[in-house]
């Protein structure tokens, strides 16, 4: 039978296979390395570039540098220390004060670009909305951006003696905007990933949308549903899966919170070089010589990445399995 | 313009209207094509502003730039793009091709072990895959930012870090690459097509190359694009393992251009102007591939 099925040469079989009925069973593979060679190098690269740097910034983490005496070039030996540099980390105030500035920018930073993202994705699948074309590629403009370009060119725009808004602001006898200045800066930095991220969820959450079969919707209407009930009561539940991704997403990339603040920082006395908890880990890995600190900081922000994203995949698929029950 | 609107709101309308007075159904329709209209053209004016504002102001000479009212264009875009490419003996140029050479190759190579991979795990039942499977997923979490650190560390033991290898090896592994790659294999190819190769006496690999390659062109292209982007987009990555300054990319380029600028506002419209100058690119790539992109891949691998 299989043979009799799979038959046609090889230029037919792409557009005969498909209309075989049911596909016949497995046959003998007879490379049977073959899978393994085709993984191999994503493996390879996976183990040496990410299982064991994390691996090693573990047992790094676990270490410490000691000087012993002795001359000019005193010695400096690595010693097994358990979590003394997590204890170390844990209570030092300027990376705990970092981990909550990062914090505070993220509860900003993130439901703004999540709720704008969904908000502009459900407008677009408005049937009579105009201009959806300029809007779609508009909004989606920031992410080719650059992050670090994205915080150059906002951060001109917030510095007084460039800004417009302070321009305008000045003309009307308000004086200039503290956009740099204590707390605005948080929004200011919120407002830089707003930017560079609300296109691509969009994208995103509007890609789900389009899959929605229409007579969901039909369906709805005839129940008497008006637009803004079936928006709210049929399509964000359906595109649930897709803005719990860019949740994820958009959380993970809270916490790489870097390049935008490091951007700005030539431009205002009030980001310190140890205002985010990656500043801090840079500081500690490059220019204060703390590997073990540094470590033990990466090895803390990776596994709150880890739990909080699982955290959240964890709500999803019960929900999901939920529902397949 | 009006009447189209309420004819295209038609058909809508009447199965609607049978639930509510018909004097508010024509108000309410209009208003919702206006309202949604508005506040869209609203989030595209404000996602454009530091765009424009970029492309105005690097028209400005030095002098223009902090006297002039912001979005009125000045008269120094040749000069500041002389001084631009002039800078540091051509600098500019040379992070703009490192850019390129980074995010090209590297997306290049990424998309194709990515490929290989996603397929092997979703046309392939061997031993260790769900352990292959599950451990790059986990890597999808892993924010590739925290590793640069210990990939720094790890590179300069093998005395690898400084140059552009050590940006570009890092940036080849993609737990994301291979995670929508096995989405769109698992999707895209049909058994009997392999098998049917295989029965004709193609080997492993020319089934790859000559029937598998070619189906997943279009996922290969979404991978590569959020590759290209996302390595054209790194800051922390080059700027800890690069060490000499002809190495680096646009990122890390600029930043330092705008960190020595701090002292001498000179550099402010060099920074400026290389900004709007280092978006173009990227824009246009984004602009012109945008309809081969299969972000449905994205939110559709989601729900399993």
């Amino acid at each position: 039978m299989t043979t009799s099925n799979l038959a046609p040469v090889k230029s037919t079989v792409a557009r005969t296979a498909g209309r075989n009925g049911a596909p016949p069973k497995r046959g003998r593979i007879r490379g049977r390395f073959a899978p393994y060679l085709f993984a191999a190098p994503a493996v390879v690269l996976y183990v040496v570039f990410m299982l064991i740097p994390v691996l090693y910034a573990i047992w790094l983490s676990l270490r410490a540098y000691r000087l012993q005496s002795g001359g000019t070039f005193g010695r400096r030996v690595e010693v097994f220390v358990g979590l003394e540099n997590y204890t170390a980390v844990l209570s030092d105030p300027e990376l705990l004060a970092s981990f909550g500035r990062m914090a505070v920018y993220g509860i900003i930073a993130v439901p703004l670009t999540l709720g704008l993202a969904l908000l502009f994705a459900l407008l677009l699948d408005v049937p009579a909305v105009r201009a959806k074309r300029f809007s779609r590629t508009a909004i989606f403009i920031p992410y080719a951006v650059p992050g670090v370009v994205a915080a150059l060119m906002w951060g001109f725009m917030y510095l007084p003696s460039t800004s417009p808004f302070s321009y305008i602001s000045e003309q009307m006898g308000f004086g200039t905007i503290p956009f740099l200045e204590g707390n605005a800066l948080f929004g200011s930095l919120a407002n830089i990933a707003i930017w560079g991220g609300v296109g691509f969820n969009m994208i995103i959450i509007y890609t789900s949308l389009r899959g929605i079969p229409a007579e969901l919707y039909e369906a709805a209407r005839l129940d008497g549903a008006n637009e803004f009930q079936i928006a709210l009561r049929v399509k964000v539940p359906l595109v649930g899966p897709a803005i719990v991704l860019t949740t994820v997403f958009a959380l993970i990339g809270t916490l790489q919170l870097y390049g935008e603040p490091m951007t700005l920082k030539p431009m205002t006395n009030d980001i310190s070089q140890t205002w985010a908890p990656l500043m801090t880990i840079y500081r500690d890995a490059f220019l204060t010589d703390n590997l073990p600190a540094a470590a033990a900081s990466s090895t803390l922000l990776a596994l709150g990445t880890v739990a909080l994203s699982l955290i959240i995949l964890g709500i999803v698929n019960r929900k999901k399995f939920g529902e397949r029950a | 313009m009006t009447a189209t609107t309420a004819a295209t709101a038609v058909p809508a309308s009447t199965t609607a209207g049978r639930a509510r007075p018909s004097g508010r159904t024509s108000g309410r329709m209009s208003w919702g094509a206006a309202i949604p209209t508005v506040i869209l053209v609203i989030g595209a004016i404000y996602c454009l502003i530091p765009v424009i504002w970029v492309f105005i102001a690097s028209t400005k000479s030095r002098g223009e730039l902090f006297t002039t009212f912001s979005f009125a264009p000045g008269s120094g875009l040749w000069q500041n793009l002389g001084d631009l490419f002039s800078y540091g003996g051509g600098q500019f140029g040379s992070w703009a091709a490192n850019s390129l050479l980074y995010a090209g190759v590297g997306g290049v190579v990424s998309t194709l072990v990515s490929a290989a991979a996603g397929y092997a795990l979703a046309k392939f039942d061997f031993r260790g895959r769900d352990l292959i499977f599950y451990s790059i997923l986990g890597g999808v979490l892993i924010p590739g930012i925290t590793l640069a650190v210990p990939q720094y560390l790890l590179l300069s033991e093998l005395g690898l870090a400084g140059g552009p290898i050590s940006v570009l090896l890092p940036s080849i592994i993609s737990p994301f690459g291979i995670y929508l790659s096995r989405v769109f294999a698992a999707s895209a190819i049909p058994t009997d097509i392999l098998e049917a190769g295989r029965i004709d006496g193609a080997s492993e690999w020319r089934v790859f190359r000559l029937i598998v390659l070619p189906i997943m062109v279009p996922g290969m292209v979404t991978v590569f694009l959020l590759q290209f982007v996302g390595i054209w987009n790194n800051f922390l990555l080059p700027f800890v393992m690069l060490s000499d300054q002809g190495d680096y990319p646009l990122t890390v380029g600029l930043y330092t251009l705008l960190a020595k600028g701090s002292g001498s506002p000179a550099l402010y419209s060099l920074a400026i102007i290389g900004a709007a100058v280092s978006i173009i690119p990227l824009i246009c790539l984004v602009l012109f591939l945008q309809r081969f992109w299969r972000l449905d891949l994205i939110s559709g691998g989601l729900k399993g």
